[in-house]
């Protein structure tokens, strides 16, 4: 069980070797840099050092307890990257695969918009445009209904 | 009068020129504190001008305008975030 910020890439593969011993089921998922223009030369993500440590890993305590789970893992990265790089990953493991898929996209939705992250995409000269949250993102919150209130 | 850290991020942080400042406020909320804060200089009023895309953090932890602020250390201003 734990939250893992960093700057340089993460390998997946090695981080899960010693996870979820005597789950019956393990979710991942890998979110990836995309870019929707073709123009894009980077990604920089920014954060609050402190506030976003403790989010990350209130939100998996959070997901353990809800769908009880055997373990947890989250990973997102900050700094500058490039188009094609992993960005952050959640694994989810528990006794069934019906939790550990519900549990995977509760920490998603609960990453998307209530961890103080903040995405700037870096165009073809260099200029930055900060990333719009987006409403989807905070309707989906709605469905796990026991959410603390924030606006 | 309180001493209090404000910390600013993205366009926030841009609209501003720093990424924190140290503060002397009487204020008792945060909505207080934006009042204060956005009578400080054209930036700040610009920064704070659309409240409804501003997201506010006390101590850490996610907060509204009405939250008080009696014997906080740090409050944090920044938009709507973007994770995952």
């Amino acid at each position: 069980m734990a939250a893992r910020l960093q700057t340089e890439p993460f390998d997946l593969a090695s981080d899960l070797r010693d996870f979820g011993a005597g789950a019956g089921a393990i979710v991942t998922f890998t979110g990836i840099v995309r870019d929707d223009t073709g123009q894009m030369q980077a990604l920089e993500i920014e954060h609050y050092p402190g506030m976003t440590e403790r989010a990350l890993t209130d939100f998996g305590d959070q997901a353990a307890r809800r769908f009880d789970l055997t373990d947890w893992l989250i990973v997102h990265r900050h700094g500058r990257l490039a188009v094609g790089e992993p960005i952050m990953a959640v694994a989810t493991a528990a006794r069934h695969r019906k939790a550990a898929f519900e549990a995977a996209e509760y920490l998603m939705d609960w990453l998307k918009s209530r961890a103080p992250f903040w995405k700037r995409e870096i165009g073809p000269h260099g200029t930055g445009q900060w990333v719009e949250a987006k409403d989807s993102d905070e309707d989906a919150l709605t469905r796990w209904s026991a959410a603390p209130p924030a606006r | 009068m309180m001493k209090l850290d404000v910390l600013y991020f993205a366009w926030l942080r841009e609209r501003i020129g720093k990424p924190r400042e140290r503060v002397d406020t009487q204020a008792t909320t945060v909505g207080d504190l934006v009042a204060e804060l956005a009578a400080l200089d054209d930036w700040h009023a610009a920064a704070f001008a659309d409240m409804g895309a501003v997201r506010c953090a006390v101590d850490q932890q996610l907060a509204d305008l009405d939250a008080p602020i009696a014997g906080a250390r740090e409050v944090a201003f920044f938009p709507p975030m973007t994770g995952g």
